[in-house]
C-alpha cells in the first residue's frame, strides 16, 4: 500500500533533479522560508509544538519544546547533526543527496524561529557525495540570497557553514559533535550543562537537531501542525523515516507513518525475508536498541511509546533484520565491536568494558567460551549500564558505553541457548573449538 | 567558591561544608575520602576516570554521579558506601586494571602509587580478564627528563591537562580513541617543557617516569624531609626525598602561598649537582708551586687569619671586600655580615653581583605585595625577566591570574616572554629606551592608552626587576614607584639567586644592617650590643669591589658561595686581590683562582631559613651529611673569627636565627618556631605591626645614550638552563642549555645578509664570540639578545654596546 509522502516526495517524484535550486523551486521549495520569515519567534515554536514534530536523531524529543527551551543569551547557534553513522541508519544521507534545499529551507525556518544568524552543517565524514550536494546548494542558497545578509529581501542574515567530520560516530552525539565543530578532539561532554540549548558551541546557546527533523519544517509551516498530526494514526505524528537492512527481499529507505507494526513493515514493506527464510529477530532503532523477536513483538505498533514499554526505543530509524540462518553470538560479536572501535576512550568502563565484552564474545566464537563467561558478560555489562535497565543508567558520560551492553543482553535474554551451545562446543568443555592463545589462564 | 555554609548528608551523617564547592572536595573536607585518579584540585575535573562514583539521592531517584564533577547543594543526601557504589568501583578498577601490565615490582610507582593503594582499598581483590593485554612499545622518551609506559597509563589527563591548562604548553595530548587511546607527544615534537616533572609528579601510576629517578629507591627507602626549593626567589614548598645519604628526588608540596605544588624542571631535577664527584670535601691551599692542594682546616684557616690580619695591618680594614651569601641559609648571611662589619671592620659587601636592585629600594619598598595577590589582581604588570626562564612557579601564578582568574596582564620587555599569549597587551622595547616607554605608559599615550587605562583596574599587582643585564636597576625602582600608588597597588621585586633577600635583609649588602636597617638608623642597640659597636660607614658594592681590585685599593676578597668571574665577567679581576679566600661547594671559575678554598655543605645538608621575594621567611631542613670535611658557611666564618682573635660567638643555625630575631629590626621575633615544617606558609616578615619604611626616594631612570656608528644594543637575559653550577654539575639539566647564539631581528638580519645559522662575530668590550644566527620577530631593530652564561659562550656583561659583524 502507498502512504503520505513528506521528506520524500519530492525525490520519488522527481529522481533526476530533485537536488536542485531549479526543481526545487519549481516544486513550491522556500515559500515555507518566506512565510517563516514574517513570523514571529513565538508563532514559528507553537506552530513546531502543536505539529508534534519529535527529534528523529534518536533521542525523540520534541523539537518545539527543545526550541523553546534555548537560552536567551547571544550569539546563539544552530547545528544540524548530519553525522548519520548508527550502524544500519542511512536516511540522513538520502535526504542530504537528494533533497539539500529542503533541509535549507529547514534551516532557515529553524534559525528565524530561534533567533539565530549563525548555522552549521556537520556531515558525516564518509559522505562525500551528500556533502558535495549539500555545498552546492548551500553555493545556490547564498546566490540567490536566500542565505546571507538580508535573506529574501528582508533585513534577516543567516550565514551558513557545511562542515565534515573525519569518522567518528561519537561525534553523532551532539555535545561531542559540537566539540568536534570546535576543532576539539570529538568526546562527549560532561554534564550538566545538560543541554546544549544552555551552553552549546562555544558555550553559547544551541539548537542541535537531526537533518530529519529539520526536513520535516518546511511541510509544517506550508501546511500546518494539524495536517502533519493528521499523517498518522498514533500518538507520534508526522512520518518518518526507516531504513530497512539485513536479511529482507527489500532493504531500503520506507517513509512510513508511525503506527505500522513491525509485521507490516517486515513483510509488506520490505518485502518478507528473503529466500521465505525465518524471522528470528531484528534490531528496531539502531545498533544501541535492544533486539525484538518475532515471538513478542511482531504485531505491536512502531510508535515511541509502545517501544519504550517494551524495553527498547525507536532510535534512529534503523532496523536490520535477521533470520534464521544468523548466528546470534556473531551477530552480538560485530555490534559490541562496533562500539569498542567506536569508543572515544575517555570513560574507564567504556573504554576497557566494551573492548573487554567483545574479547569474551570473539572468544566464546572462537571456541575458548567458559562456563562463566554468559554471567562475567552481564556483571561487565552491569559495571557500564547499572542495574542492566531501560532506559540505560550509566557510569559513563555518555550512552556509548551502555549501547555496546544492548546486544549483549539482547542475547543473553533471547538467545542464552546459542551461547551455551558455541561454550559447549568449545575446548572449556571437551569441544575441538579452534583454540585461541589465552594468557594467564594457566 | 562561596564560604557559605551549608547542611549535606553523607552516608547517613549531617555535615557542614562550603556551598558551591565540589562534592569530592567537600566530603573529604567532611572526612570522607572519595577514591579518585582523574580528578586533581588544582585543575578543571575531567569526570573521565569514573572513580569517585556516588550516589545521589534526586526526585528521579538515586543517581550514580562523579563526585569530581558535581556541586554540592544545600541538603544533598550523598552515598559514598553504598552497595551500588561499592560495586561501581569494583567495577572501575577491573577494568583499569584489565589492561594495566601490574610490573609493579619493577616501577617507580610501587610503593606509592594511587591505583595499587586504591586497589587495595576499593578493588575487587581479583581480576577476571583472562585475554590479552594491550601493548605498547615501552617505555618511550618522551623528552630528555621524562619516559611514558603506555601500558601502564589509566588515561585520566592529569598529564595532558596539566601541560594545556597549567604550564601552557601543550605539547603530550590523547591520540586515537577507545581501546587505542594513548598519551603521545606530536610527531617530531618532544615534550620539552620546563615543567615536564610536574607530569611525572601527578602521574597516579608508573606511566611517566622521569630519568633522573627512574630506578633509583622504592619509596620505602625514602628519607623524606619537608624544605623549601633555593633555585630561585619564589620560595617553593618541596620536599627533599633521600636514600642511603644521597639526595635522589624533590616533589612539590602543595600550598596556596607560593607554588601550588608545581616545581619547574630546573628546580625539581637541579639536586644532581650535590651528588657531584666535584664536590669539594677538603680545605685547598695554594702552595709554593702554584697550585690549590688538601690542607687541613687548622692549617688553611690559620692560614686565612693570618693573611687577612697581614692585609688588615699593612693597608687596613677597607681593603678586604667580601661578595656573594645569597646562595645559603640568612644564619649564613648573618654570619657572613657579622664577620665582615664587626670582625674585618670593613663594609665592602654584597650579595648581588651587580646584576640586582639597589638593597635600599629593596629593603624600603612599601606596597610590597604578596604572591598571593595574584588570585585577587585585576590587572598585572610585568615588566622583569621573563618569568618562564627565571622565576618559573610565578610564571605559573601569573598565567593562572590572566588564564583562569581573569587578570588583564601587561607585559613590557625587550623581547617575546613566556607569559605573551596571555598578555592582553604587550610592548616590546629597545634596552635603555624603558624610562621613555614607562613615561609613555605613564601619561597613557598614543598606543599606551589602553594598557594605561586598565592600570586604574585594581588592584594591581606589579613584577617589576631587570628584564636584562644590560637594563638599569633603576628603571625597576621607577615602575615600582608608579606601580604601588595605582589602586590597589602591590609589587612584587625580581632579583637573581634564591637567597638575596634573605641575605640582603641579614645585611650582606653595602648601605643596610640586619633587618632592613639603614646605617645609622635608630633602634639598633640590641644590634650593637651583638656587634660590639654599630657600623657606621656605608661600603662598595659588588661594581666598586670590582673597581677596587683593579685599582689596587681592595686586596682581600672573600667569595662566600659567589662566582663573580661568571657573573660579572667585564669588570672583576680576582688575579689582581692579593688574598682570594673562597666558601664553596666547587672549584668554581672564581674560586679556581682562590688562594684558600674551603668546602662548604650545600641545600639539603644543613638547617636554616631563607626569605623569598615577598619576604616571606620558610625552613630549610637537612636530610643528608655534608661530603667529606664540608662545613656550614657560618660555622667556617665563625672559626675564622675566632683564629683573627675577634670570636663572634655563634653556637648554631638555630642560635643565630635566635640572635637574629633579637637583634634585626625586621625579624623580630622570628625564630624557627615560627617556621616549622607545620607551618607551610612560614612567616612574611615584618611579624605583626608594620615598621616605618626605611627613607629611600626613587631616582629617575636614565636612558642610555644613542648607538654609535655600526652598534647594536645587547639585551642579555639569564634561560633557564645555562652553564651556572646546578646545571654545569647536574647530568640530567646540564644538557638542556639552549646554547649561545645571536638572536636578532628579521630587519637586521637583512642588513646584516644572514640568515638563521649564520656566523656573528659579537664584541663587547674584551670580550668576542662567534655566534650562530637566531631571526627573533620579537626584537626591535638593533637590539642583539645573546643568552647568557650559555655553555661554551661568551660572557658579556652589562655593558650594553655591542659591536656586529658577519663572518
Amino acid at each position: 500500500m502507498a502512504y503520505p509522502l513528506v521528506v520524500t516526495e519530492r525525490m520519488m517524484e522527481h529522481p533526476a533533479d530533485s537536488h536542485t535550486m531549479e526543481r526545487y523551486e519549481a516544486t513550491g521549495g522556500y515559500q515555507a522560508a518566506r512565510q517563516a520569515l514574517g513570523q514571529t519567534r513565538d508563532e514559528l515554536v507553537e506552530v513546531v509544538k502543536a505539529s508534534g514534530l519529535l527529534g528523529r536523531g534518536g533521542a525523540a524529543f520534541s523539537a518545539g519544546l527543545k526550541w523553546s527551551f534555548l537560552a536567551p543569551a547571544r550569539p546563539a547557534y544552530l547545528v544540524v547533526n548530519g553525522d548519520e553513522s548508527e550502524p544500519g541508519t542511512f536516511k540522513d544521507r538520502q535526504l542530504l543527496e537528494r533533497d539539500p534545499h529542503q533541509l535549507i529551507e529547514g534551516m532557515i525556518i529553524a534559525a528565524k524561529a530561534n533567533e539565530v544568524y549563525e548555522s552549521f552543517i556537520y556531515i558525516r565524514g564518509e559522505y562525500p557525495k551528500p556533502a558535495r550536494r549539500v555545498q552546492q546548494a548551500v553555493v545556490e542558497a547564498y546566490a540567490k540570497g536566500y542565505l546571507g545578509k538580508g535573506i529574501f529581501g528582508t533585513d534577516y542574515n543567516l550565514e551558513l557553514t557545511v562542515h565534515l567530520g573525519a569518522g567518528a560516530y561519537i561525534c553523532g552525539e551532539e555535545t561531542a559533535l559540537l566539540n568536534s565543530l570546535e576543532g576539539r578532539r570529538g568526546e562527549p561532554r560532561l554534564k550538566p550543562p545538560y543541554f546544549p540549548a544552555a551552553k552549546g558551541l562555544y558555550m553559547k546557546p544551541t539548537i542541535v537537531n537531526n537533518v530529519e527533523t529539520i526536513a520535516n519544517l518546511p511541510h509544517i509551516i506550508n501546511k500546518g501542525a494539524e495536517w502533519f498530526s493528521g499523517l498518522s494514526d498514533s500518538e507520534d505524528t508526522g512520518t518518518f523515516m526507516m531504513s530497512i537492512s539485513g536479511h529482507v527481499n527489500k532493504p531500503g529507505n520506507y517513509e512510513l507513518p508511525h503506527g505500522l507494526t513491525w509485521r507490516q513493515v517486515i513483510y509488506d514493506v520490505a518485502g518478507g525475508i528473503r529466500n521465505g527464510n525465518e524471522l528470528k529477530a531484528w534490531v528496531p532503532g539502531g545498533a544501541s536498541a535492544p533486539w525484538f523477536v518475532p515471538d513478542l513483538h511482531l504485531d505491536r505498533p512502531i510508535t515511541k511509546a509502545a517501544c519504550a514499554e517494551d524495553g527498547s526505543m525507536l532510535g534512529s530509524g534503523a532496523i536490520i533484520v535477521m533470520d534464521h540462518t544468523t548466528d546470534m553470538v556473531g551477530a552480538a560479536e560485530r555490534l559490541v565491536a562496533f562500539f569498542a572501535e567506536e569508543s572515544c576512550g575517555q570513560c574507564t568502563p567504556c573504554r576497557e568494558g566494551t573492548t573487554w565484552l567483545d574479547m569474551i564474545l570473539q572468544r566464546v566464537l572462537d571456541g575458548a567460551g567458559r562456563d562463566a563467561d554468559i554471567d562475567l558478560l552481564l556483571d561487565l555489562s552491569d559495571n557500564i549500564s547499572v542495574g542492566l535497565a531501560w532506559p540505560p543508567k550509566q557510569t559513563t558520560i555518555c550512552p556509548l558505553g551502555p549501547s555496546a551492553v544492548s546486544p549483549v543482553m539482547s542475547l543473553v535474554r533471547h538467545f542464552r541457548d546459542e551461547v551455551e551451545a558455541h561454550i559447549a562446543k568449545g575446548i572449556h568443555s571437551g569441544g575441538q573449538g579452534t583454540p585461541v592463545s589465552i594468557r594467564g589462564s594457566a | 567558591m562561596s564560604a557559605e555554609l551549608i547542611t549535606v548528608t553523607i552516608n547517613g551523617v549531617k555535615q557542614k561544608v562550603h556551598g558551591g564547592s565540589l562534592l569530592i572536595k567537600a566530603a573529604e573536607e567532611a572526612g570522607t575520602y572519595i577514591p579518585r585518579f582523574c580528578w586533581h584540585p588544582r585543575m578543571t575535573p575531567v569526570g573521565m576516570c569514573r572513580m569517585c562514583l556516588v550516589e545521589v539521592e534526586g526526585p528521579r531517584g538515586t543517581m550514580l554521579v562523579t563526585s569530581c564533577t558535581t556541586p554540592v547543594s544545600a541538603e544533598m543526601v550523598v552515598h559514598t558506601e553504598s552497595d551500588t557504589v561499592k560495586k561501581a568501583q569494583e567495577g572501575i578498577l577491573e577494568f583499569l586494571l584489565a589492561n594495566h601490565p601490574l610490573d609493579c615490582p619493577v616501577c617507580d610507582r610501587g610503593g606509592e602509587c594511587p591505583l595499587q593503594d586504591q586497589t587495595m582499598s576499593y578493588g575487587p581483590g581479583e581480576s577476571r580478564f583472562v585475554e590479552e593485554k594491550r601493548h605498547y612499545e615501552k617505555p618511550i622518551p618522551i623528552s630528555d627528563l621524562v619516559m611514558l609506559d603506555r601500558e601502564r597509563c589509566i588515561l585520566c589527563a592529569r598529564c595532558t591537562r596539566f601541560s594545556d591548562e597549567i604550564s601552557g604548553d601543550p605539547l603530550i595530548e590523547f591520540m586515537d580513541r577507545g581501546n587505542g587511546t594513548q598519551v603521545n607527544t606530536f610527531p617530531d615534537e618532544p615534550f620539552a617543557s620546563y615543567f615536564s616533572g610536574n607530569t611525572v609528579q601527578i602521574c597516579p601510576v608508573g606511566a611517566l617516569t622521569a630519568t633522573p629517578y627512574r630506578f633509583r629507591a622504592r619509596p620505602w627507602d625514602l628519607r623524606v624531609i619537608a624544605s623549601t626549593c633555593v633555585v630561585c626567589t619564589a620560595g617553593d614548598a618541596i620536599s627533599v626525598h633521600a636514600s642511603q645519604n644521597e639526595v635522589l628526588r624533590y616533589l612539590g608540596v602543595d600550598n596556596d602561598a607560593t607554588n601550588h605544588g608545581w616545581l619547574s624542571d630546573k628546580c625539581r631535577f637541579g639536586f644532581e649537582y650535590l651528588n657531584s664527584d666535584e664536590r669539594l670535601t677538603m680545605p685547598l691551599v695554594r702552595g709554593k708551586d702554584g697550585t690549590l692542594g688538601e690542607a687541613s682546616w687548622s692549617e688553611a684557616l690559620n692560614l686565612a687569619a693570618e693573611k687577612l690580619g697581614a692585609i688588615i695591618d699593612e693597608h687596613g680594614a677597607q681593603a678586604v671586600a667580601g661578595l656573594g651569601g645569597a646562595r645559603g641559609t640568612n644564619e649564613d648571611a648573618y654570619a657572613f655580615a657579622k664577620f665582615m662589619r664587626s670582625v674585618i671592620g670593613s663594609g665592602h659587601l654584597d650579595a648581588q653581583m651587580d646584576d640586582g636592585l639597589n638593597p635600599q629600594f629593596l629593603a624600603a619598598l612599601s606596597g610590597r605585595g604578596q604572591i598571593g595577590d595574584l588570585e585577587r589582581a585585576k590587572t598585572i604588570l610585568l615588566w622583569a625577566p621573563d618569568l618562564k626562564e627565571e622565576h618559573p612557579t610565578l610564571y605559573l601564578r601569573v598565567r593562572r591570574a590572566a588564564q583562569e582568574l581573569g587578570a588583564k596582564l601587561i607585559v613590557v620587555h625587550p623581547r617575546r616572554t613566556g607569559l605573551d599569549d596571555r598578555a592582553a597587551h604587550k610592548f616590546t622595547y629597545k634596552p635603555g629606551d624603558g624610562a621613555a616607554v614607562l613615561e609613555a605608559l605613564m601619561a597613557g599615550e598614543g598606543e599606551f592608552a589602553k594598557a594605561r587605562a586598565a592600570l586604574n583596574d585594581g588592584p594591581v599587582v606589579a613584577i617589576v626587576g631587570r628584564p636584562g643585564l644590560t637594563e638599569s636597576p633603576v628603571l625597576a625602582e621607577s615602575v615600582a614607584a608608579f606601580a604601588r600608588d595605582l589602586p590597589g597597588g602591590s609589587v612584587l621585586p625580581i632579583v637573581r639567586r634564591s637567597n638575596t633577600y634573605g641575605a640582603l635583609d641579614m645585611g650582606v649588602a653595602p648601605n643596610l644592617l640586619p633587618g632592613r636597617a639603614g646605617i645609622g638608623s635608630a633602634g639598633l642597640a640590641n644590634l650593637e650590643e651583638a656587634w660590639g659597636g654599630l657600623p657606621t660607614k656605608a661600603g662598595y658594592d659588588a661594581a666598586a669591589i670590582a673597581t677596587g681590585v683593579s685599582e689596587g685599593s681592595i686586596k682581600a676578597v672573600i667569595l662566600l658561595g659567589a662566582d663573580p668571574v661568571v657573573d660579572m665577567p667585564n669588570s672583576i679581576d680576582l688575579a689582581a686581590a692579593d688574598l682570594v679566600i673562597a666558601i664553596d661547594l666547587f672549584l668554581t671559575d672564581s674560586s679556581t683562582q682562590a688562594d684558600i678554598v674551603l668546602p662548604a655543605v650545600g641545600f639539603a645538608e644543613k638547617e636554616g631559613t631563607v626569605t623569598n621575594l615577598e619576604g616571606r621567611v620558610q625552613k630549610v631542613n637537612k636530610v643528608v651529611a655534608e661530603p667529606g670535611q664540608a662545613r656550614e658557611d657560618w660555622s667556617i666564618l665563625d672559626d675564622l673569627a675566632a683564629r683573627m682573635g675577634k670570636p663572634m660567638g655563634l653556637a648554631s643555625a638555630e642560635a643565630i636565627a635566635k640572635e637574629i630575631a633579637h637583634v634585626a629590626p625586621a625579624y623580630d621575633g622570628v625564630t624557627w618556631d615560627l617556621v616549622t615544617w607545620d607551618q607551610p606558609d612560614g612567616a612574611v616578615v615584618p611579624v605583626g605591626a608594620e615598621r616605618a619604611p626605611l627613607e629611600y626616594v626613587p631616582v629617575v631612570a636614565p636612558r642610555n645614550g644613542p648607538v654609535s656608528g655600526e652598534g647594536f644594543v645587547l639585551h642579555s637575559a639569564r634561560t633557564m638552563y645555562d652553564d651556572g653550577v646546578i646545571c654545569r654539575q647536574g647530568q640530567s639539566i646540564g644538557k638542556l642549555a639552549p646554547g649561545a647564539a645571536a638572536h636578532l631581528s628579521p630587519a637586521d638580519a637583512r642588513t646584516l645578509d644572514v640568515v638563521n645559522g649564520s656566523l656573528l662575530k659579537v664584541s663587547a668590550g674584551s670580550e668576542e664570540a662567534e655566534l650562530p644566527v637566531v631571526i627573533d620577530d620579537s626584537l626591535a631593530v638593533g637590539v642583539v639578545y645573546v643568552p647568557f652564561n650559555q655553555p661554551g659562550g661568551p660572557h658579556f656583561g652589562s655593558n650594553p654596546e655591542i659591536l656586529v659583524v658577519k663572518v
